[in-house]
């Protein structure tokens, strides 16, 4: 019973963790995460989330055996 | 239809030659193309290396629901998006876009909102190393 928390980029050098495995208990949305995630940290508007792999906002529901995951805007491509 | 995410340096215009399009080649009248590479300066400073961090899965996900959309917008034969992570240097190729059509202006289009599209939507950071300092890219260039 849990949900598989991913962190990347400099939000990962910020936070000093690359994610972590949570027990479900008390999580009902991503923003549940984030506050087991980073509890003395407002949830900025820069940061990106996603569920599963599809992008997703702070009240999204999460469910036992999702993947959350947080990340600063991207900066992909060239030129 | 391919999406592919490669850590090893690629030549795109071999990506480009080994490639068979989907479709009947005879419908096919344009192929339009853009490769990005990595250039030495940015916002003023010389970089000598960049890491190229990405989400494996999410990363893929988010391509090919650009190259599906794109598909669909343009009625395009076939798509083609090859991106670059890991450590590279300048003059590396870090993307190759590609769009197949019966037109050009479907083929220049589309191969457009792949390039841009991927730039906002698609998990990839980039860290640049100036010297004995590095720093992690906190936006797009405007074009």
């Amino acid at each position: 019973m849990s949900i598989q928390v991913k962190i990347f980029a400099s939000l990962r050098e910020r936070l000093g963790s690359d994610g972590m495995e949570l027990p479900v208990d008390g999580i009902a949305t991503v923003a549940d995460v984030w506050a087991r995630v980073a509890p003395d940290q407002p949830l900025a508007g820069s940061v990106l989330m996603a569920v599963n792999m599809d992008y997703a906002q702070a009240d999204q529901p999460v469910v036992d055996g999702d993947e959350v995951a947080f990340f600063p805007p991207v900066t992909g491509g060239t030129a | 239809m391919t999406v592919r995410i490669t850590a090893e340096p690629f030549d795109p215009y071999a990506e480009l030659a080994g490639y068979t399009p989907r479709g009947e080649a005879n419908r096919i009248g344009a192929a339009a193309t853009f490769i990005g590479f990595m250039r030495d300066l940015n916002e003023g400073d010389d970089i000598t290396t960049m890491e190229l961090e990405h989400y494996p899965g999410m990363t893929e996900k988010a391509l090919e629901k650009l190259r599906d959309e794109a598909v669909k917008r343009w009625e395009l034969a076939d798509a083609l998006i090859v991106h670059r992570v890991g450590k590279l240097s300048p003059t590396d190729p870090i993307v190759l876009v590609a769009a197949w059509s019966g037109h050009r202006v479907a083929a220049l289009e589309a191969c457009r909102f792949l390039i841009e599209e991927l730039k906002t939507r698609a998990p990839f950071w980039k860290k640049e190393q100036l010297g004995d300092r590095e720093r992690w890219v906190e936006h797009n260039t405007p074009g």
